[in-house]
This record gives structure tokens, C-alpha cells and sequence, in this order.
């Protein structure tokens, strides 16, 4: 138990690694030279060398990975090109702002699907369940973008209850992006929905046909009784995984929210940074998601290990039938 | 649960499920035709201005109005899909084959390779679709090229993690035992033995990785980060006239029909192609 647990988290830690390096080459492939670019066409070379100097961009390649490494897993990520203020700080202020949305999305965006869909497993065929799947069919075809243009028309112009963006930017108080935070929340909702939703389904259909079910229902079990003591817990084992990823990559959605809102979160960031070519915020916000998809799919991992005896042992069993294989492939 | 007992089980779904298949391929068949078709159906040149006609309601001689520039709103529409659709074949063909490849690859010589090939793709995966795009083309620019392989990169992660999981089972059949033990090597054995009987699961990962990215092609476009302007493409009309939704309507809801209609297509396909093979989609979520 204690050695599974701990090989997944070597396996996280080299994920985030590689992640860091995938992420810090994709931007050093940039053309071109970025103290050049900084300073313009008609810049003088011994400006330019200074800034390389400046910058560290005289140093190797690889010296450079691992002093950007050794400095971003203290928390400094360098100083932003453009605005020349530390990365970091920029970083937290606009990651605490998606929290506000992000939080009550993820909240709300896993419960209600999940509940949704053991409702439509449980009446499967039926009008309930027909009704659900169609719903969750064209919310995945419908990209966020459209349902946040739809949620604007509607909640903020034609009946104004919420406003349609954040006129002030990053110095809005927190009242006014409580009230703004309502509807991109709503649409990270209805972007999770659809998948978490189809998968409980699923698996409560797979579930509600396992043998201890028809033995549960034919010793006279209620139908309610057998739904939420026999079926759920195990049938939520396997949405775990869906769950989690949806969850990891909510970031990629609030890019789009945040950019109809114009809501000044980690999305908005992210954009303005492409657009002016802000490299290590850029690398830090990249970064940061792929933090966040390891520890959230290593909490998924871990609850479904406590939750469930048999993956410990299946984990074991698996591991033991392997080595005959091995003789098997180099045979 | 077996292929069996899901057959028997959803009898009464079958048929319904066909149609919406049927409802699906017809969906997608359609828009594509029109995307093919749409320099000689389009009744204006969808890049020409008209200033003096600009923002116009609907009317006989503009069946859906215009654009703040004047631009005819119907034949933006009818070729709106043609980038995004050319991008997205490209891509999605790209990602399925090389993620089929490097998922059997990885079955195939497991061990060592096998875990080296799972934490690179999980390492690319911790990226999420919309950053490592947004990422690759701050740097390399928006050119086709650059597009078509950024989507395919990001995707085939997903695609060889579920083919790696469909091949391992299959690797260690009998008749797979017996190619290796005549010497046949990697590539052949993939090829003549894995593959024919994982196609199943290489369509099914076709159709639906398909709507994905047509739908990550069009948020890319309504960023600004796709197609550049006047280009007619639906993510970045959408874009362009959300301002002007309460006076020109139709210039929103039309790319958006056409958008959604595609993509509802794409995902019944892929949801009536997954049924037919036995192969269950909504199980697997996101991946």
C-alpha cells in the first residue's frame, strides 16, 4: 500500500518535470532573439548584448532549464517582459480572481452532473433519462464560447441581472467580481456537465446490472435502498477519473470565459501575455495548469485507492502476472 | 459488461440509436458538401464590403442580413466552415494515426518503453489543450502547418492512451504469440495482426476526437488566434459581431447554428459508431 502510494507520486513528480521541460523548450524553440525583439529594429548590438546579459540568454540552454527550475519550484518565476513586474505576484493576484470562479464552478459543475446522471442511469429509457442525454449532447457539442455569448445576451442585456463584463480589469473590488463571477461560473458548469454526466450514467447503468444488485433486489431490497447503498458508491469509482480530468482542465475553459467577461483572472492573463509576447508568465501559467492536472489526478488516484479495496490488490495481482509475460515478450 | 449482454440489454435503443446516427453522418455530410461547395453556392463574395449596406436586416436580396461592414451574413456562413473543417480533417487524421502508432508501440514492447511513452504523453496531457495551443502559436505564429500539427500534438496523448489500452489485450492472443515466434517484428505484427482488430476503437477515437477539434478550431478563432481577418470562419464571426448581436442578430445566431449543428453531428457519429462497435464512449469521459 505505502510502496503504491509511493510510486505515484514519483510518477506525478516526473510528469510535472517533463511537463516543465516540454513547456520551457516549446518556448526557447521561439525564432529570433528575444533581447532583439524587446528592443526593437534599430536598437544598438551593445544594448542588446547587455539585455542578453540581463536576461541570462548568454548561458546555456540547458543551464538556463535548471536555474528557471530551481527558481520556479521556490515560487519566482522571473520578471515579466513587458510590465517588468515579478511574474509571481502577478500570477497569484489573477489565479485568486479564477478561484472565485472556479471554485463554486467546480463545486457545483461535479454534484449536480453526478447526481443528474445516476438519475438518468437509474431511469434509463425513460422520458427522465432521454430528456438528460439529449441535454448533455448538446451542451458537449456547444462550445463555451457560444454559451457564454448566449448567457451575456440573455442575463446581461436583455434581462440585465448580471453584468455582461468587468469594465474596471484587474482593479475591480471584490463585490464587483463577486456579482461578475456569477455567469462565466455558469458556463465552466455546463462545459464539466456533459461528460461527468454521461459517464455516471454509464457506469450506474453498468452498476444496476452487476450480479449483487439483482441478488440485493430479489432478497427484497427497496429500489431507492439499492441505488444509493449498492450501486452509487462503487458506480462512482469509475467517474473518478473523468471527474478529475474535467476538473485539471477547467483552466482551459477559463481562458475562454475570462476572455468574454473580460474578467482579469489567470485566462485573461494568459491571453494578454500571448498577445504581447510575454514569455515567462507564459511559461509560469503553463506551468502552474500542469501542477494542477498532477495534483488533482493524484488526489483522484488516491481517494479511489482508499475508497476501494481491490485496486490495492488488483494493483498487486497485476504486478505479480506480469513477469511471466515479460518471458512471454522476449520469447 | 460484455458485448453481449450490452446488445441484448439496449435492443429497444438500437434502432432509436441508428437514426440518431443516421441524423449525425447526415449532419456531417451536409456541411461538409456546402464547405466544398461554397464558392459556387455562396451568393456574395463573402470578403467584400459594402459600407453603405452595413448592418441590414433580413431581406430578399440579403437573405440574412449583413455584417458591420457590410458583408453578406449567408455566404460568410455558408464558407465559415471551410477552414475550420480543412484544419480539423487534417489534425484529427494527423493525431489519430500517429496516437494509433505510438499507443500500439507502446503495448507492443511494454516494459521500459512502455513506461517512457506513458509519461511523456501524461507529461503533455498535464497542458491543457487550450494553453499548450495558445502556447505553440505565440511562438510559431498561426500558419496552417503550425496549426494542424499544435492540434495533432495535443491530441495524440489521448488517442494512444486509449489505443495502447485496446491493443494490450490483443497483444497477448495466441495468434499474435505465434507472429512473434515465426520473427515477424514490431511494424508487421502491428499492422497485419493488432490493428485490423482494433479498428473498432481507432474509428470510434476518429469521429469524437473530430468534434473536439472543430470545437478547439473555432474557440481558437473566436481568441483571435486562428484564422486571421476577413477570412469567413465561424469562431471569428462569432466574435466579430456579439457587439452587434441586438442590431444584426443573425450575424451571432447563424455561425452559431451552423457550428453547433456540425458538432451535434460529429458526436451522435461518434455515440452511434461507439454503440455499433460495442465500444462505450461516455464511460471513458474526456479520454
Amino acid at each position: 500500500m505505502i510502496r503504491l502510494v509511493a510510486t505515484r507520486l514519483a510518477t506525478s513528480v516526473v510528469t510535472l518535470f517533463l511537463a516543465a521541460f516540454f513547456v520551457f523548450f516549446a518556448v526557447q524553440a521561439l525564432p529570433g532573439d528575444v533581447a532583439q525583439q524587446l528592443l526593437g529594429q534599430n536598437a544598438t548590438p551593445e544594448a542588446v548584448a547587455t539585455l542578453r546579459k540581463q536576461l541570462g540568454l548568454d548561458a546555456n540552454v540547458w543551464q538556463r532549464f535548471a536555474s528557471w527550475l530551481g527558481h520556479a519550484a521556490t515560487g519566482d518565476f522571473g520578471t515579466s517582459l513587458v510590465s517588468g513586474q515579478s511574474v509571481s505576484s502577478t500570477i497569484w493576484t489573477a489565479f485568486s480572481h479564477t478561484l472565485l470562479i472556479a471554485v463554486p464552478a467546480i463545486i457545483v459543475g461535479v454534484t449536480l452532473p453526478v447526481l443528474l446522471g445516476i438519475l438518468a442511469g437509474a431511469r434509463r429509457g425513460r422520458a427522465t433519462d432521454s430528456t438528460i442525454s439529449v441535454v448533455a449532447l448538446v451542451a458537449m457539442s456547444i462550445p463555451e464560447f457560444v454559451v457564454a455569448t448566449v448567457l451575456v445576451l440573455v442575463f446581461a442585456i436583455a434581462i440585465p441581472v448580471f453584468p455582461a463584463v468587468v469594465l474596471r480589469g484587474s482593479a475591480a473590488s471584490f463585490s464587483e467580481l463577486a456579482s461578475a463571477a456569477v455567469l462565466p461560473a455558469v458556463v465552466l458548469v455546463v462545459a464539466m456537465a456533459a461528460y461527468i454526466i454521461r459517464a455516471m450514467r454509464s457506469s450506474t447503468i453498468d452498476g444496476l446490472a452487476t450480479e449483487y444488485a439483482t441478488t440485493a433486489e430479489l432478497k427484497g431490497v427497496p429500489r431507492r435502498r439499492l441505488l444509493w447503498r449498492h450501486v452509487v458508491p462503487t458506480a462512482i469509482l469509475p467517474v473518478l477519473p473523468v471527474i478529475s480530468i474535467n476538473v485539471a482542465w477547467l483552466l482551459g475553459g477559463v481562458v475562454v470565459v475570462e476572455s468574454v467577461f473580460n474578467y482579469p483572472g489567470l485566462g485573461k492573463l494568459m491571453i494578454d501575455s500571448v498577445s504581447t509576447r510575454d514569455l515567462p508568465v507564459l511559461q509560469a501559467i503553463a506551468l502552474l495548469s500542469a501542477l494542477i492536472y498532477v495534483l488533482v489526478n493524484l488526489a483522484a488516484d488516491l481517494t479511489a485507492l482508499a475508497a476501494d479495496p481491490r485496486q490495492r490488490t488488483l494493483n498487486r495481482a497485476r504486478r505479480r502476472r506480469r513477469r511471466p509475460t515479460l518471458e512471454e515478450v522476449s520469447g | 459488461m460484455t458485448l453481449a449482454t450490452r446488445l441484448t440489454g439496449t435492443r429497444g435503443f438500437v434502432s432509436r440509436l441508428s437514426t440518431g446516427t443516421r441524423v449525425g453522418l447526415l449532419l456531417v455530410g451536409l456541411t461538409v458538401l456546402i464547405a466544398v461547395l461554397a464558392p459556387w453556392i455562396a451568393p456574395y463574395d463573402p470578403v467584400a464590403t459594402d459600407s453603405a449596406h452595413a448592418l441590414a436586416g433580413m431581406s430578399w436580396s440579403h437573405w440574412l442580413g449583413t455584417d458591420q461592414y457590410g458583408r453578406d451574413i449567408l455566404s460568410r456562413t455558408i464558407e465559415g466552415g471551410r477552414y475550420a473543417l480543412l484544419v480539423s480533417a487534417l489534425s484529427t487524421t494527423a493525431a489519430v494515426v500517429a496516437g494509433t502508432l505510438i499507443g500500439s508501440l507502446a503495448a507492443f514492447y511494454g516494459r521500459w518503453v512502455d513506461g517512457a511513452i506513458t509519461r511523456v504523453l501524461d507529461a503533455v496531457l498535464a497542458v491543457p489543450a487550450v494553453l499548450a495551443l495558445l502556447l505553440i502559436v505565440s511562438v510559431f505564429g498561426n500558419g496552417l502547418p503550425v496549426l494542424v500539427l499544435a492540434i495533432a500534438v495535443v491530441y495524440v496523448p489521448a488517442v494512444a492512451r486509449v489505443v495502447r489500452g485496446a491493443a494490450r489485450p490483443v497483444l497477448s492472443s495466441g495468434y499474435v504469440t505465434a507472429a512473434r515466434a515465426r520473427g515477424e517484428r514490431s511494424l508487421p505484427i502491428i499492422g497485419r495482426e493488432v490493428l485490423p482488430n482494433i479498428l473498432d476503437t481507432v474509428l470510434v477515437e476518429f469521429a469524437m476526437r473530430a468534434s473536439w477539434v472543430v470545437l478547439l478550431v473555432s474557440t481558437l478563432s473566436f481568441l483571435g488566434f486562428g484564422v486571421n481577418p476577413p477570412t469567413p470562419d465561424w469562431g471569428l464571426m462569432i466574435q466579430e459581431n456579439r457587439t452587434a448581436v441586438t442590431v444584426a442578430p443573425s450575424g451571432t445566431v447563424a455561425p452559431i447554428c451552423a457550428l453547433a449543428l456540425l458538432v451535434v453531428g460529429l458526436n451522435l457519429a461518434a455515440d452511434g459508431l461507439g454503440k455499433y462497435f460495442g465500444v462505450d464512449r461516455a464511460r471513458r469521459g474526456v479520454l
